[in-house]
Parts: C-alpha cells; sequence; structure tokens
C-alpha cells in the first residue's frame, strides 16, 4: 500500500482509478495485439510514450524491464528476417527477407507499445487493488482469492528462499555446475514448498478462527470521477482511430 | 519461455485463452477453499521458483517447476499458474495480458501431462529405479512440452516464426535436463519429509 503523501503535482495518472485505469489498460492490450500493420502499430507505440509522459514513471527501473522484454524481441529480430519466406533482398553476405524483417518490425513496435500503456495504466497499482478491481469486473471468486494470496506471499517466500541460501551458504555451500550442488538446491526447494504446505495449513486454520467463510471483505472505496471517463473517453477515441487506420481508412 | 505480447495471430491467442479458461475451470471445480489456500501458496513458491538461478555449465537457467506444479497439484495447477503469471505481469508491468491465455495454457497443460506420464511411467516401471525416472520425466516432459507447445503457438501464428519455432523448443532442451534432475530430487525429498504433499 501506498502511504507516501504526495506533492501534488498536475495531471497524475495514479490518481485515476485503478479499476478504469485496469480496464483500459487491458482494452488498449487487446487492441495493439490485434493490429498486422506497422503504420498502426506506430499509432499505438504513439499512445503508449504519450501515457507514459503523463504517468512519469522512474526511469531505472522502467529502461531495466524496457530491456528485458525486448530480450525476445531481439531473438526474433536475429531469426526472423534471415529465414522467413517471401521475396529476399540481398545484404552483403546474406539474403534478408522483407516479409520477415516487416514481422519483426511489427512485433518491435507492438511489444513496445503494449508494454508502455501497462506501465503507464498499471505502474502502482497493487496486487491487493488489482484483487478489488478484479472483483468489481466480475472475475471468479476462488480465483481472486489464489491471485490475492499470491500475491500476499510472494515477497515472503522470496525472502525464506534468500534465508535458506544464505543458511546453506553459510554451511560453506558454493552453488556450482554439478549433481552434488543442483541436489541441494533442489532439497532447500523442496524444503521452501514443504514450508509453504505447511504455512498454508496454518494461515488456513487462522482465517477460519477469524470467521473468514471465502469473501474478502475490502474498505477500499473506488470512485469513477468526470476526469477518469474523460481518460476512458480519450483512450477510446484513439483506439478507435487505430481501428480505421487498421482498416485502410488512410489508405482511401 | 514466455511469449511476448504482441506477437501471436488473434487466432491462437483467442485459442489460448479459451484452453486456458477451460483448464482453469476444470482446476477450480473441485477445489475448496481449504485447498485453495494451499494452491495459492504453491502458486507463489512457483513465482518464487522462477526467480532460483541453477548454475550449469558457465552460465545458469531458471527453474520452470510447471513440471513439479502439475506433481503436485494436478489440473490445480492452471489457476496456480495463471495467478502466478498475472501477478508477474503485474508486478514487473510485463503486461502479457493477451499472451496470459497462451502462456497459462502452455505451462499448465504441460504440468498436468507431466504428472500423468510420471503416474503411468511409475506404473509401469514398479521399484525405486522407477519411481525416479517417473520423477524425472515429470520435469523434464514439464518443460519439453512447454517448449513444444510454445513453439507450437509461434508456428501456428505466422509461417515465417517456423524456424524461430525449432531454435525456441532446442533451446528448451538443457532446461529440460536440469528441470528433470531438480524434480526428482526435489520429489524424493517431499515424498521422504511430507509424503502427504504428493496426494493432495
Amino acid at each position: 500500500m501506498n502511504t507516501a503523501v504526495r506533492k501534488p503535482r498536475g495531471l497524475d495518472l495514479r490518481d485515476f482509478d485503478p479499476r478504469v485505469r485496469l480496464a483500459l489498460a487491458a482494452l488498449a492490450a487487446l487492441c495493439l495485439a490485434l493490429v498486422r500493420q506497422i503504420p498502426s502499430s506506430l499509432l499505438g507505440l504513439a499512445l503508449g510514450l504519450a501515457l507514459l509522459g503523463l504517468a512519469r514513471p522512474p526511469l531505472a527501473a522502467l529502461l531495466r524491464r524496457l530491456a528485458a522484454i525486448n530480450v525476445f524481441v531481439l531473438f526474433l529480430w536475429c531469426v526472423l528476417p534471415f529465414t522467413a519466406p517471401g521475396e529476399q533482398i540481398p545484404l552483403g553476405p546474406l539474403d534478408v527477407s522483407s516479409d520477415g524483417a516487416r514481422l519483426a518490425l511489427l512485433i518491435s513496435f507492438k511489444a513496445n507499445a503494449v508494454f508502455c500503456v501497462f506501465q503507464a495504466l498499471a505502474n502502482d497499482i497493487s496486487p491487493a487493488e488489482a484483487g478489488c478491481a478484479l472483483k468489481r469486473l466480475g472475475c471468479p471468486a476462488k480465483l481472486i482469492f489464489v491471485f490475492l494470496l499470491t500475491g500476499r506471499y510472494v515477497h515472503l517466500l522470496t525472502e525464506e528462499w534468500r534465508n535458506l541460501m544464505a543458511a546453506a551458504k553459510l554451511r560453506a555451500f558454493e552453488p556450482r555446475a554439478g549433481l552434488r550442488a543442483w541436489r541441494v538446491m533442489a532439497c532447500l526447494l523442496g524444503l521452501l514448498l514443504v514450508r509453504c504446505y505447511d504455512r498454508s495449513r496454518r494461515v488456513n486454520e487462522a482465517m477460519r478462527l477469524r470467521a473468514f467463510t471465502g469473501n474478502f471483505r475490502t474498505v477500499t472505496e473506488f470512485r469513477a470521477r468526470g476526469a477518469d471517463a474523460a481518460l476512458a473517453a480519450a483512450v477510446f477515441l484513439y483506439l478507435a482511430g487505430i481501428g480505421l487506420t487498421e482498416a485502410g481508412f488512410l489508405h482511401a | 519461455m514466455h511469449i511476448s505480447e504482441g506477437v501471436l495471430s488473434p487466432a491462437v491467442l483467442g485459442s489460448g485463452a479459451a484452453l486456458a479458461a477451460l483448464g482453469t475451470a476444470i482446476g477450480l471445480r473441485r477445489l475448496d477453499y481449504d485447498r485453495l489456500m494451499t494452491v495459492a501458496l504453491l502458486s507463489a513458491a512457483f513465482f518464487v521458483g522462477s526467480l532460483v538461478h541453477i548454475p550449469v555449465g558457465l552460465g545458469s537457467v531458471h527453474l520452470v517447476l510447471n513440471g513439479l506444479l502439475g506433481v503436485l497439484l494436478g489440473w490445480a495447477a492452471f489457476p496456480a499458474i495463471l495467478a502466478a503469471l498475472a501477478l508477474q505481469g503485474l508486478l514487473f508491468q510485463y503486461g502479457g495480458l493477451t499472451v496470459l491465455g497462451v502462456n497459462t495454457f502452455n505451462m499448465a497443460f504441460a504440468g498436468v501431462l507431466a504428472a500423468h506420464a510420471r503416474k503411468g511411467i511409475a506404473r509401469l516401471l514398479p521399484g525405486p529405479g522407477g519411481q525416479r525416472t517417473a520423477d524425472f520425466c515429470g520435469g523434464a516432459l514439464g518443460v519439453a512440452l512447454a517448449g513444444f507447445f510454445t513453439a507450437a503457438a509461434l508456428a501456428f501464428s505466422d509461417e515465417g516464426f517456423l524456424t524461430a519455432a525449432k531454435l525456441l523448443f532446442l533451446a528448451h532442451l538443457p532446461v529440460m535436463a536440469v528441470e528433470g534432475v531438480i524434480t526428482l530430487f526435489t520429489v524424493s525429498f517431499i515424498a521422504r519429509v511430507r509424503p502427504e504433499m504428493l496426494n493432495l
């Protein structure tokens, strides 16, 4: 939960309703995933960058994540232009397929566009908030339960894994490639899972004792305001524009 | 392992989402809230497992653990993997919403199939050696099938992806061996320490 007091700094995407932001991010991702033409994918990238400009997330983390999602794109760039069928254009010693290069370019734009939209809209939504928003958007209760509990325990288990590894290293364990080291790491993993299982039983009993019946109640109130409607309308219109471009409106 | 956003064709995305929804519905149907808690925590462990780097040669690979999750949870691996991948998308803002269905189905269905294969092999080859083979196959097949489904999703999306899909599958092979060994040791550890976990 973000409790830090923020300085007012004009239009801030974080002030918008998380439900609206999640739904808009989902809608934009869906539309952009269906795009098959370069001009419309470029428009999508422009939307992502514009939203990112409004959201102004921390730059270092943004660049790290950008690099992470572009690893797969880079792999496709290394393979697609040289292996795809279609018209071959000689480029030095290699033949480059224009279709392959076009596909790689399209994917680069689309992948980065969706990433930017998500990064801008879903940047500071915590798992708990996302769970509440998903509930209001009509997701099955059991699935939300699994999602919320997973979100609650991920950091704890990460910490637990670090502790297990630190304890092993203090006992002169060195993670090296080899059957012995793998065996030790597998046993530590097994221990993590066993502790996980025991913890789940304890947590379940504790929650039952506190009258938990499978229904999370929340004090978080979501309020959609005029500004949310304006943001939604703007994104809708823009996406409609992308749809028209995709349908060949620009060529007509 | 994960396919990024914007790569697959609408038909593949749609079928992946539908199959993942079906698998999740099957997985959730028989779960009561007592078991859901265990599913949620194992889902968190699956998330953590994907951050564990196992040294191989000069580099390292990260674990997938979908085979192990299939062995422990059966069809309940579907909601567990769905929750873990959704959380990964949200926490790291990778998005991955449109490919969530395909990625979930690839990993979870591979895990379920691997778990069934493990049971079959253990029945065919009784004795400790057979059990070890079965456990190894449980982990290795989980990764191999996930790699195969991922490659198939790529190949069905566009014919230009064919070579990329083959390369992606080949890249899974070393991971498969490591995952098999780790699953073998982990399952035998759990069988000694908490045998009831294997019959959840």
